[in-house]
């Protein structure tokens, strides 16, 4: 009897190793990037203040930045064979080379990605995200890089004709989204949160729910597509995205602004959001 | 503890977050309620089936019909088969999301308990079957009052084991935007970026849920055992 116990005490053991190992690549990079990083500063610090800019934890060579992301926002963010491109993911890569870093995108659910930053999963998330009250009491916010309006995508045959219209509608959203907390402010209105936007707009032209109210450039992609559907011309609200990041790593934050001003002033950033969205 | 506290009231008092929950959990229990008489009624209807033929060689067509449904069904998972029935089957009709779910989840769960019936069924043995024809049963007759109740008490493990992980497996309803408890916690966290408590409680009720539908059963085995004696 004894035996059996220990045998099984010693499995649980070895699945509980197992299980470290599987997590292990990465526990085990970040702590050589840590010693690298204590190292570093140990030794150059003279020479990294010297350099102004430069200094600070994530500047060791082959740093990794990661970026959180919802790869399922077009033009922001989407797949092209396999990997993820779009505005957010080149400004994001702008920023790391800025930076002297590795980008890696880590594609997630849109209402994981706030949480990843803010417990440290991710360095900082780009996802086309707007500031708002609650997300700024999670995790800390760039300077905006992108205006965005929301809108609202319907119909042809809807009889739905401003946004005053949607009261007592059915409304599709994406789970999280800017849409999404507006939406709850209509009045008597049922809001179905999709965890993807274009399944909100397939179940739209479906017939399955009436509006669907979403940012505008992938609004506009999604009417594209899709057979039979219209963007209603007022603009439910105008607001602007910027990029999260944990509210303890301030330095990144000081970082990440400092690439995002000189991007502008280059006009660098204009060039990749000229890219993907053409002016009207 | 006043952290706690602060948390608790964030995610689950202010704006009145909890209606999330128990309006998932409503929708929850309901879905999984008629998915299961969906699920004991198919599973049934195809186990017969499948047994009459594996014993008596009758009903070829209907048992190759039923073997089809089997592998599909068994071969896919189960999101997948609720997207399809929401995205791909209904497309073009305006269906109540949990009328979806149910038929996706009943259908799902018929397989798996159509197999536990199955088992069941051929677990009795065929002398059962020899004795109930030759006093003068007809086939069904023996099979409804010989041989299912037999049966029956044989796979009721199995069976409760069927419906918690169907209850589980309702938790995917989320892909559907339909609002089941699950989704009521991801709702919250979407709201107030606070992974723990949300998450936690979801778990929680899904416990509790578990272990009171487990009572139940283990109370069933117990009644039906006192026969044995």
């Amino acid at each position: 009897m004894k035996k059996k116990l220990l045998a099984m005490m010693l499995t649980c053991v070895m699945a509980v190793s197992l299980a470290a190992c599987a997590g292990g690549d990465e526990s085990a990079a970040e702590d050589a990037g840590a010693a690298g990083e204590t190292a570093e500063e140990d030794a150059g610090e003279d020479a990294a203040e010297a350099e102004g800019e430069t200094e600070g934890e994530t500047q060791e060579e082959g740093g990794v930045l990661v970026m959180a992301t919802n790869a399922e926002f077009p033009p922001y963010e989407y797949y092209e064979g396999g990997e993820v491109v779009g505005i957010d993911a080149e400004i994001a890569a702008a920023i790391a080379e800025k930076l002297g870093m590795t980008l890696e995108i880590e594609d997630m659910a849109f209402d994981s990605i706030v949480t990843s930053v803010s417990t440290g999963k991710a360095d900082m998330g780009v996802a086309g995200m707007t500031v708002t009250e609650d997300r700024l009491q999670n995790v800390n916010f760039s300077d905006p890089y992108a205006t965005a309006t929301q809108v609202v995508i319907l119909r042809e045959d809807s009889d739905i004709q401003d946004v005053a219209g949607l009261e007592g509608k059915t409304v599709g959203v994406q789970l999280g989204t800017t849409g999404d907390l507006f939406a709850e402010d209509i009045k008597d209105v049922t809001v179905e949160r999709y965890n993807k936007g274009f399944e909100a707009v397939q179940a739209l032209s479906q017939e399955k729910i009436d509006a669907v109210i979403i940012d505008q450039e992938p609004a506009k992609v999604f009417v594209e597509e899709n057979e039979g559907l219209i963007i209603l011309d007022e603009a439910y609200t105008v607001e602007e995205y910027a990029i999260a990041i944990a509210k303890d790593n301030t330095e990144l934050l000081e970082q990440v602004n400092a690439a995002l001003a000189e991007l502008k002033e280059s006009g660098k950033l204009d060039e990749i959001i000229g890219k993907y969205i053409t002016a009207e | 503890m006043k952290e706690f506290q602060e948390s608790f009231y964030l995610n689950f008092i202010e704006d009145d977050r909890w209606e999330y929950i128990v309006d998932g959990l409503a929708v929850t229990l309901k879905v999984t309620f008629f998915a299961v008489i969906i699920g004991i009624l198919l599973g049934f209807l195809v186990g017969i089936i499948r047994s009459t033929y594996e014993r008596t060689g009758r009903l070829k067509v209907l048992n190759a019909v039923c073997k089809a449904y089997l592998t599909v069904i068994r071969g896919t998972p189960v999101l997948v088969q609720l997207l399809i029935i929401y995205f791909v089957i209904f497309a073009s009709t305006n269906v109540s999301k949990e009328l979806a779910a149910v038929i996706a989840f009943g259908v799902n769960s018929g397989a798996y308990v159509a197999e536990i019936c199955r088992s069941g069924i051929m677990s009795i043995d065929i002398g059962q079957l020899e004795a109930g024809r030759s006093l003068g049963f007809s086939y069904w007759q023996t099979m409804w009052y010989i041989i299912l109740p037999q049966a029956l008490k044989n796979v009721l493990p199995a069976l409760g084991n069927e419906f918690i992980v169907l209850l589980k497996e309702t938790s995917v309803s989320g892909y559907i935007a339909l609002g089941d408890l699950t989704k009521g916690g991801d709702i919250i966290r979407s709201r107030t970026y606070d992974p723990f408590l949300p998450l936690i409680a979801v778990a929680v009720i899904y416990l509790a849920l578990v272990m009171v539908f487990s009572h139940f059963v283990t109370l069933l085995e117990r009644r039906l055992k006192q026969s044995e004696r």
